[in-house]
């Protein structure tokens, strides 16, 4: 998408940039959740179910295998998810924007 | 490189393994060939500044990923692994993860605003000159502090790969090679530096250990010769090889499980000391629940002091646009993540073949197991193979301290150049001028750290790369999130924000730190008489030391701050920018929209506009 030459007024309102502000933090929060839930959750699980999170798996208990292995993908996952959302987001509001300037 | 050092260098050249000397060697040398050929490349200001804001995803990931593995990941963790055990894997966790809260939060809208540095975003965001300068002694002050511990980490590797020679030899070596490659190539340079030398540290640090573990037995293994509480018996395969611990290792149960010695020393020190059994009783009892909150300040304080670390910030200025920034982020997720999976497995592998790096302490003890366990294939008929193996991580250690460095050395010279010199000495100087700038605070900034790093060989990498973090997570990672996402913050909320976080835990460390140093002093007095009259010169440190074993709580607090920092700098900017409500920017909306709207809508600025003169 080229860049249009004069910026439409649609944009300039309080609106457009409350919206755009709110749908783009909305997707952060809901990316972070997840990742904030895991990272409360795992010392949590360590504390009040020790047995449970030491018993082997593969070799390694289940804590350390979450820790020092599955936590790696497990935030490509959420990155991966959030930076397609978020570029399909931006592409949906220059379109949104550039047609309510073009209504004017 | 001076004509004695030189010769000290190449008579210290023949006690040593020609193959960790050849890749040792070849790093240094193929670091500055990069730097003169990339010199013939960079030529405006922006090239140097921000290497010219051009640089693809692919090469920009590798080089973040570069910068940020520094000596304290490439070393640190795995000692720090070994050392303490289950605890110590929320390091490379959390120095991994925190790359998201900035892929979340800040990296597309700091992108999006182009600035040339942080110090230009604090003034574009608030329109004020001060808070330029509030923002350049913070980068310089965080810079300087993380620099040190890559310093110490230069000077001890030289000083072991080489033994003879002495420890600022090292650090001299390295800071030079590196100034010289910053003032010849700026940020353009560095890029393609930093690129080569994550690589070169992936390399270095997986190929050994597959080798090493299609020998001696594999990760799980090794850790399956730990029993836990909850076993009898551990149950590794019969045929790996384990030797005995000596008395100062953390046991089995200990080390295996969460809770372990990293987080209950507090505690364990109140213990120690208290007189009654009851008081040991009602200390045992509290154990645990401060280890939990000792864990999660610890995680607070990386996560948040990844996403606030000045020379990390600094290479979003140089992705083409916002988009490309997001995409940067999630690679050098990919990449940092890819690399961090493998120091654990050193210092896992180390525990059960090298125990007696236990009874060391920092570079001789476990900080050097990286470095330490490829040799061991030597003595498993794999001579030549032992060599070769442990000249690659060698290599890999030389890649981690000169690409850290290099990053943060452009991030200092930019703000001195850029901020100081640019913006507040010299307003009307030419690009000319200012790219000359940038040379002469490159090497200014290089021979001042190069005087700090020999000043703190007595201190610990780790420790000192914690620190910075704190520092970090309480200052600018607040000032940062809510800039970009609170429309009603004033410069005095950010500032005062921003101080009182950053300053309050900077405090909080060094009282830790002033009883920590007199501790590991008073250690090496045998004699009673001796210890007394030493506590008695350091009286501060004895009175801190005293508060801490009373109170195990006040302690952890002190030695981890994030978890109340953090929160105090975010209150303080709400209170404080709702009290100056009417010195919000007039134009805030339109900031806003820069920072957040996207850029199809052509509303792009680059704050800098390097052919127009710098008349704004």
């Amino acid at each position: 998408m080229r860049e249009p030459t004069s910026t439409p007024d649609a944009i300039h309102s309080d609106a457009f940039l409350a919206r755009l502000m709110r749908d783009q933090l909305k997707l952060s929060i809901a990316c972070a959740l997840c990742f904030i839930v895991a990272l409360v959750a795992l010392p949590l699980l360590n504390y009040f179910q020790p047995a449970f999170m030491a018993q082997r798996v593969f070799g390694f208990t289940l804590s350390w295998l979450i820790l020092g292995v599955l936590f790696f993908p497990f935030v490509w996952i959420i990155s991966f998810v959030f930076i397609k959302r978020s570029i399909a987001l931006e592409v949906a509001e220059a379109q949104a924007a550039t047609k309510d300037g073009a209504k004017r | 490189m001076s004509l004695p050092l030189a010769s000290l260098f190449l008579a210290e050249l023949g006690k040593v393994d020609p193959w960790i000397a050849i890749c040792s060697l070849a790093t240094v040398f193929v670091t500055v060939g990069m730097g003169f050929w990339s010199a013939g490349k960079s030529k405006n200001a922006g090239d140097f500044f921000v290497a010219g804001r051009s640089v693809s995803v692919g090469w920009n990931a590798s080089a973040i990923s570069g910068e940020y593995l520094s000596a304290a990941s490439f070393m640190g963790v795995a000692g720090m692994v070994m050392a303490t055990g289950y605890d110590a894997l929320w390091y490379p966790v959390c120095y991994a993860c925190g790359y998201l809260f900035l892929l979340l939060f800040i990296a597309g809208p700091l992108r999006r605003f182009g600035a040339y540095t942080i110090p230009d975003f604090a003034e574009g965001r608030y329109d004020s000159p001060l808070f330029r300068k509030i923002a350049v002694c913070f980068v310089l002050f965080i810079g300087f502090f993380y620099t040190m511990p890559q310093m110490k980490g230069a000077g001890t590797t030289l000083a072991y790969i080489f033994p003879g020679l002495p420890y600022w030899a090292g650090v001299v070596v390295v800071g030079a090679v590196i100034t010289l490659n910053v003032s010849l190539g700026g940020m353009k340079g560095i890029t393609l530096v930093q690129a080569f030398q994550y690589w070169l540290k992936v390399f270095a640090i997986t190929v050994p250990i597959f080798v090493l573990a299609s020998i001696v037995g594999h990760y799980e293994d090794h850790v399956s010769a730990n029993k836990t509480a909850f076993e009898t018996a551990a149950s590794a395969p019969a045929n790996i090889e384990r030797k005995a611990l000596p008395a100062k290792a953390p046991k089995d149960e200990q080390w295996i499980s969460p809770f372990g010695k990293l987080t209950t020393k507090a505690v364990d020190a109140s213990i120690a000391a208290a007189p009654t059994p009851e008081a040991k009783a009602a200390l045992e009892a509290n154990k645990k629940p401060f280890s939990l909150l000792y864990t999660y300040s610890l995680i607070i304080a990386l996560v948040c002091g990844t996403a606030g670390l000045p020379h990390i910030l600094v290479r979003f200025y140089t992705n083409p646009d916002g988009v490309a920034a997001k995409r940067t982020t999630m690679w050098v997720m990919i990449l940092i993540g890819v690399f961090y999976v493998f120091p654990p497995v050193y210092g896992v592998i180390g525990r059960s073949l090298t125990p007696e790096l236990y009874d060391a302490v920092g570079a001789k003890g476990t900080d050097k197991v990286v470095l330490e366990l490829p040799t061991l294939l030597a003595g498993k008929n794999h001579a030549l193979l032992g060599s070769v193996l442990s000249g690659i991580t060698c290599a890999g250690a030389f890649a981690a301290f000169m690409s850290t460095f290099s990053g943060l050395l452009v991030s200092m010279t930019g703000a001195l150049a850029h901020d100081v010199y640019g913006r507040m000495l010299k307003p009307d100087s030419t690009p000319e001028q200012r790219l000359r700038a940038f040379k002469w605070a490159a090497v200014i900034i290089g021979a001042v750290s190069i005087l700090l790093g020999m000043q703190v060989e007595a201190l610990e990498i780790n420790f000192m790369v914690g620190q910075a973090f704190a520092i970090a997570a309480a200052s600018y990672f607040p000032l940062l999130f809510m800039s970009v996402w609170w429309r009603g913050m004033t410069m005095p909320g950010a500032a005062a924000g921003m101080l009182g976080g950053g300053v309050s835990a900077l405090l909080a460390i060094t009282m830790t730190s002033i009883s920590d140093v007199a501790a590991a002093g008073a250690k090496k007095i045998t004699d009673v008489a001796q210890l007394a009259a030493f506590w008695q010169d350091h009286p501060v440190a004895k009175s801190l030391g005293d508060m801490w074993v009373a109170h195990p709580l006040a302690r952890i607090l002190c030695e981890q701050p994030a978890i109340w920092a953090v929160p105090l700098s975010i209150t303080l900017m709400i209170v404080v920018s709702k009290a100056t409500a009417a010195k919000v920017p007039g134009d805030i909306r339109m900031k806003m929209l820069v920072l957040h709207a996207p850029e199809a809508l052509g509303l792009k600025q680059e704050y800098i506009k390097e052919h127009e003169g710098l008349s704004h």
